[in-house]
């Protein structure tokens, strides 16, 4: 059987199955962070002394950092299948995950400053994790304000698309920033990342937080690309026969 | 655990519960907007329908 690929990669087939996948999405992501939370804060006894309860900040924490970079990578991604394919699609793609990936880093950033006042003592610091997700919360910034800078769309794409692909060198920097091969040669505060010291309850209130963060980035991504279908092909006929639109 | 002591988190409570709810805000908060900005849409092809057919 072979299934057709590119059917879903027009607009007019994306746009019904986009609006009936999100409310899936949304039940999910409820169901997962819920759950996520209630294993974080119930199932979790005692592993730290009282003294040491803020390290629940990393539920939040983390799966917002994880989406960050990720959702980096996916925009690349688009973008760059929209320069290969010139497919319109994969540019408003692009497009609708900017935003969402701009909150999930500032979350993970200003989550971080308040995990960094109690654990070290400080609010920000210049550590190299800290500085590499500022720039990529920069990168989302400036990829958004050139879109909406040229008003003509194509030429709005491709220009934001060529910088999202110059700067997807700052997602390897953030993964690696903390991973350096001799710590003793680093000044970071962020400690290195070891899924296997992490204690298993935590670990999966961590994964199944993280994965309603990725659920929910799905619901709110496909929410604003079908807003962007309506404006961008809003005098083809197709839209034109929604019955949002005609009734 | 009772509910204050839930709550008092040990001493962190300020940090831990604010970093919840700056993370809430924006993320409902997004959702919410979205929503908003959808009803904006078709409203305004509505009215450039409208208009055309005038």
């Amino acid at each position: 059987m072979s299934i057709n690929w590119f059917k879903y990669s027009a607009p007019s087939t994306f746009y019904p199955l986009a609006g009936r996948m999100i409310p899936w999405f949304w039940w999910s992501a409820i169901l997962c962070i819920g759950f996520g939370l209630y294993w974080g804060f119930f199932q979790t006894p005692a592993i730290l002394s009282d003294q040491k309860q803020y390290y629940r900040i990393i539920f939040p924490h983390v799966g917002a950092a994880w989406m960050s970079m990720w959702l980096y990578a996916v925009l690349v991604g688009w973008a760059l299948a929209g320069l290969v394919f010139n497919t319109r699609l994969s540019f408003m793609m692009a497009q609708a995950v900017a935003p969402t990936g701009a909150i999930m880093t500032f979350i993970a950033l200003v989550t971080g400053a308040f995990w960094g006042k109690t654990s070290w003592g400080t609010w920000w610091d210049w550590d190299p994790r800290m500085t590499s997700e500022l720039i990529l919360l920069f990168l989302y910034i400036g990829y958004m304000a050139l879109q909406s800078a040229i008003d003509d769309s194509r030429r709005a794409d491709r220009a934001s698309a060529v910088l999202s692909l110059v700067g997807l060198v700052t997602v390897p920097i953030i993964f690696w920033s903390v991973n350096c091969p001799d710590p003793n040669q680093c000044t970071a505060l962020h400690q290195q990342s070891g899924m296997g010291r992490v204690d298993t309850n935590i670990l999966i209130a961590m994964l199944i937080t993280a994965l309603g963060f990725w659920l929910y980035s799905f619901a709110v991504i496909f929410m604003r690309v079908r807003t962007l279908i309506l404006e961008r092909e809003r005098s083809t006929a197709w839209v034109r026969e929604l019955p949002e639109i005609s009734r | 655990m009772s509910l204050s002591e839930f709550f008092y988190a040990g001493g962190y409570g300020f940090y831990l519960w604010t970093s919840f709810a700056i993370t809430a805000v924006l993320m409902i908060g997004e959702a919410l907007a979205l929503n908003q900005q959808r009803k904006g849409a078709i409203k305004r092809l509505k009215r450039l329908i409208r208009l055309e057919k005038a």
